[in-house]
């Protein structure tokens, strides 16, 4: 759809005017049984009650007088459930329209966001964006569900209600809406100044929303520039603009309610003065008073009804209205095809760039540029910052629009294969590049996902009804559990071959040492791949067979022994000498582990914790007792936190060593009792856990085992010299111990010795493959800078592409890694296109092309000895 | 092997002399203890300089290339610093350590050095009173020495 329908109304009619009938027509349906219902009580007094004895006629049946009252009861009964019923049915009914429209409602708006032109992202702040499809029309989905079925029902009822009345009197009828006018001229008015200020709300929330997240993504640039007062003042403000919109929305809207009250009120005034009037005059009996005064009492409740339903029918008018104004912009991109088309031709031929000027999202412009140049070819764009590098390499992505000229690939425009080849026949990183929350590996694997090759395997993924729901809401149809890798996207012919490729990826971008690392922390499943288990196990063997030989080597691993005390792991490893399987024994809450927690009260431990956690928290206290709450050593020393401090010195000024030792319960005890659990005694020389202690440990690490209900038994995986531990990573596995903390060069040297085990046994790929399976974290926080760029660099060239445009795509590495990369993606890239945008004039040697631009302006193109020359002869003074 | 024995060995060096002890127990908390087994080098020659070793127990040699090979030129005890230069500035290391014995040292990081200078300038003051008084006592000996030679070369 190319724009979203104008009104509230449009969408919903457009996308559920069927489900709208149905829902007017189970209404309808649902009347009668309400008016019967109403009624049913009248005929139960007059007709079962009163009218004396004798049989009475029931649906053709002629009843006693008692049997008439037990069949109406019954019926009366009945027709509680079937109101109920329909009720129910109706409402839950409305609420799946509503939720369903809201679903394809906020998909369409993400959609929208993915396909923004880019200059809208600076007047449209992310804080907005997730303000608006959150919060915004949130309300929306609860109101298009009433949107046609409220006033229909009310609007029925007032009817017949105010139908009866005209009926009784039509003079009383008169003086039941005699006021009606008024409210209907009023209100409305009201109203509008009402929505007005609604409009100013939403506007100010925004606003809110924007100050928010700007201010927490700077908070560190806040404090730099002292600037935390100003802004407070700032935001007070906004806050306080926002106050008085809600308390001008406030006095208009209760004086709405007053309005409607009063002149609700006024009705029977009418009643008793006309009505007594005429009853003295003889024109009208006592009866029909009461039955009118009645009758308007029951209308009461659906005139307020509309009267809500006309507040809420504004509200979301004008919350709708504002959302799709934003997200309606000039120069909305198209919108992808559901599924997607053929793979894409390959990029040959030439580049060919003529009087093309472009933007890039800072505003640097490219202008009139042309060049022309025959592909494959690798070149370098170079010139001072600023210059509309960054313009010229997202006009060829298509990133950047083509604003006048124009520019082909291969004699097609950009903007053209921006729909179909980017992504993968063209690779564009820029810098500091995204990285999305998942794995690295599911990083890397962006782009060969196109669409689902293969459903989920059945318990996984969506069911038929959740498809089934995502196609009502116009959802994306594709269940993204499905298998969408495609190796044949990378050309790779199988699985393996895109394994081998990913490591290959990796090496390219030299992240391979980080990704194996963060392998020998990750872990195996043995049921998944037993022969992997073994295989590390022998190499643990093997190890262990080093290990032996070499004295040297020896020193530089602590082995687990269950008889023994590992300096190098914590007290808890130490304790527990496995690896929790399940929460209940999660390492960092071992001592509120009810098995855990009796098995050191008995060996009177839990007092020996609660000594040595007060003794560690006073040291820290001590030591930290001066650093700011966000120096680095809380990072590095990381027991306790900086709040925790504070909440440790209030202790120990509350309560003294021996105090502690016998506390008993509490948060305290916990507290204090969990505090030494992580302390190791190689790394942090408190001389707390002292050799008594240790044997004291280990003592209970014996009866935790024995203590184990055998239920427990398979939540902890005990370390075991001959099996694989399961739960552990793979170094634990190997070593089947720790790297001494306090010896030289330990790390070191246990990794290159292990790295030519795993080497020996074919397990590398296999460090490599679970390396990969590292969480990147949301926004790839867990990655630092470099890691992230360089994943990045990965996912570029894992499709092969025809093309790698490099936005200053190595600015975050040094001088020397940035030569290195240059190398290694240079070779990768060879025989195929790599335009790079980099400030390295002395690179030059290493490009085919070089095109430099100055001031948005192409200066030169050409062969990186006639470039020089040409600068050379253009300005000598700058030729030294 | 606790904490306050490192502090006792930290008081000893003339460079933290006058820094307090509150101060220094930080120090050597956010210390390494590392051992060096006999033969392997604390650091060589040219390498960048990360950090300063305080030797706890054992002995090395310190050693210089020369054209001839390398030359042992001094030997380092207990209590005694090496490389303290690098955690003030970058400059490549001037000799190669070599562990005699095994050698068990306290490792002060260039970065955990900093943030704690950089938190207590105290310390940075304290510091720099030592550095300047050995930077006078090297003025003087550079004075007397040039003084000496002049006294040779004019006679």
């Amino acid at each position: 759809m190319a724009r979203l329908p104008p009104t509230i109304f449009s969408y919903v009619r457009a996308y559920s005017w069927r489900n709208q009938l149905v829902i007017l027509a189970l209404t309808l349906v649902s009347l009668p049984f309400f008016y019967l219902w109403v009624e049913l009580p009248k005929r139960i007094i007059d007709d079962a009650l009163g009218g004396g004895a004798g049989p009475r006629d029931f649906m053709g049946m002629s009843l006693s007088q008692l049997d008439f009252l037990w069949a109406l009861c019954l019926l009366f009964l009945a027709l509680v459930i079937i109101n109920g019923a329909f009720k129910y049915f109706i409402n839950v009914y409305k609420g799946v329209v509503g939720e369903r429209m809201l679903r394809r409602l906020r998909f369409e708006l993400y959609g929208r966001v993915l396909r923004f032109p880019p200059a809208h992202f600076r007047v449209t702040s992310q804080g907005q964006l997730v303000q608006m499809i959150n919060a915004e029309v949130e309300p929306l989905g609860g109101f298009i569900g009433d949107a046609y079925s409220l006033p229909a029902y009310q609007g029925g009822m007032l009817l017949t209600i105010l139908v009866f009345m005209f009926a009784q009197n039509p003079l009383m009828g008169f003086a039941a809406i005699a006021l009606y006018p008024v409210q209907v001229i009023i209100i409305p008015r009201l109203q509008r100044q009402v929505n007005e200020l609604g409009k100013a709300r939403v506007r100010q929330v925004r606003v809110l929303a924007e100050q928010i997240g700007e201010s927490a993504a700077g908070a560190d640039d806040i404090r730099a520039t002292a600037a935390s007062r100003f802004r407070a003042a700032r935001f007070a403000d906004e806050l306080g603009k926002i106050f008085f919109i809600r308390l001008d929305i406030y006095k208009k809207k209760f004086f709405i309610k007053f309005l409607n009250n009063f002149l609700a009120q006024l009705a029977p005034f009418l009643f008793y003065a006309i009505g007594g009037y005429l009853v003295l005059q003889g024109e009208l009996t006592i009866g029909a008073i009461l039955a009118i005064v009645a009758a308007h009492e029951k209308l009461s409740s659906p005139w307020k009804e509309l009267l809500t339903y006309y507040q809420l029918m504004w509200d979301a008018h004008i919350k709708y209205e504002q959302v799709v104004a934003q997200f309606d912009p000039a120069g909305l991109r198209e919108a992808p095809p559901v599924d997607a088309g053929p793979a894409a031709e390959p990029i040959e031929g030439t580049l060919v760039a003529r009087s093309v000027s472009a933007t890039d999202p800072d505003g640097l412009e490219l202008e009139d540029a042309s060049l022309e140049l025959a592909l494959p070819v690798c070149a370098a764009v170079l010139g001072p910052p600023g210059s509309g590098q960054s313009a010229l390499l997202r006009a060829i992505a298509g990133l950047a629009d083509v604003e006048t000229g124009s520019l082909t690939l291969s004699d097609q425009p950009v903007q053209l294969l921006a729909g179909t080849a980017l992504g993968t026949r063209i690779a564009y990183v820029g810098s500091p590049a995204q990285i999305f929350s998942g794995t690295i590996r599911s990083n890397l694997l962006l782009p060969l996902q196109q669409q689902p090759l293969a459903p989920a395997p059945s318990g996984v993924g969506r069911s038929p009804r959740a498809q089934s729901e995502a196609l009502a809401s116009a959802n994306s149809p594709h269940d993204s559990a499905a298998d969408w890798i495609d190796p044949a996207a990378a050309s790779c012919p199988d699985a393996d071959a895109l394994e081998a490729w990913l490591a290959e990826v990796v090496r390219v971008v030299r992240l391979e040492r980080e990704v194996y690392g963060f392998g020998l922390r990750g872990t195996v499943d043995p049921a998944q791949a037993p022969d992997v288990v073994e295989r590390v196990v022998e190499v643990r063997r093997r190890f262990a067979q080093r290990r032996a030989a070499d004295t040297r080597l020896a020193r530089l691993v602590e082995s687990f022994d269950p008889d023994r005390y590992n300096q190098n792991a914590t007290v808890a490893e130490n304790l527990l000498f496995g690896v929790p399987l399940d929460p209940a024994y999660a390492i960092d809450r071992l001592p509120q582990n009810r098995v855990v927690r009796d098995v050191l009260r008995d060996l009177e431990l839990d007092r020996e914790f609660r000594r040595v956690g007060y003794e560690l928290a006073a040291t820290m206290v001590e030591l930290f007792t001066d650093l700011p709450p966000d120096h680095e050593y809380f990072r590095r020393f990381n027991f306790l936190g900086a709040d925790d401090l504070a909440d440790y010195r209030v202790l120990i000024g509350r309560v003294s060593e021996a105090q502690a030792t016998e506390l008993t319960a509490g948060p305290d005890a916990e507290r204090l009792l969990s505090l030494p659990m992580q302390l190791i005694t190689a790394r942090h020389r408190l001389g707390l856990i002292d050799e008594p202690l240790q044997e004291r440990i280990l003592a209970a690490r014996k009866a935790l085992r024995e203590a184990l209900p055998p239920g427990d038994l398979d939540k902890i995986a005990f370390f075991e010299p001959d099996a694989f531990t399961r739960g552990a990573s793979l170094q634990d596995n190997i070593l089947f111990g720790r790297i001494a903390l306090d010896q030289a060069n330990a790390e070191a040297t246990v990794t290159a010795q292990m790295a030519e085990l795993i080497e020996e046994m074919g397990l590398r790929q296999l460090i490599i493959r679970v390396g990969l399976e590292a969480e990147a974290g949301v926004g790839g926080i867990r990655l630092s800078l470099a890691q992230r760029q360089r994943l990045a660099l990965g996912r570029a060239l894992v499709r092969r592409p025809d093309v790698l445009l490099l936005d200053d795509a190595t600015a975050v590495f040094d001088r020397q890694e940035q030569a290195a990369l240059r190398d290694s993606l240079l070779e990768a890239m060879r025989g195929r296109t790599v335009i790079w945008a980099h400030g390295h004039p002395e690179w030059d040697e290493h490009f085919d092309k070089v095109i430099v631009l100055e001031q948005g302006h192409v200066v030169a193109v050409g062969t990186p000895s006639d470039v020089r020359e040409r600068s050379a002869g253009a300005a000598p003074e700058a030729a030294d | 092997m606790s904490l306050n024995d490192d502090v006792q060995v930290l008081k000893c060096i003339p460079l933290f002399r006058k820094v307090e002890p509150a101060k220094l127990k930080l120090l050597a908390f956010t210390s390494e203890r590392l051992t060096f087994m006999a033969g392997d080098n604390l650091f060589a020659e040219g390498d960048v300089g990360d950090a300063a070793y305080i030797v706890l127990d054992g002995t090395a040699t310190v050693r210089v290339r020369t054209p001839g090979g390398d030359v042992e030129v001094a030997r380092i005890g207990r209590n005694d610093i090496v490389g303290e230069i690098a955690i003030l500035c970058d400059i490549p290391r001037t000799a190669t350590i070599r562990a005699e014995t095994d050698l068990v040292t306290l490792r002060i990081s260039k970065d955990g050095f900093f943030h704690l200078v950089t938190q207590f300038p105290q310390i940075g003051v304290e510091i720099m009173a030592e550095l300047a008084q050995r930077l006078h006592n090297t003025t003087q000996a550079l004075t007397q020495a040039r003084a000496e030679l002049a006294a040779t070369a004019g006679s």
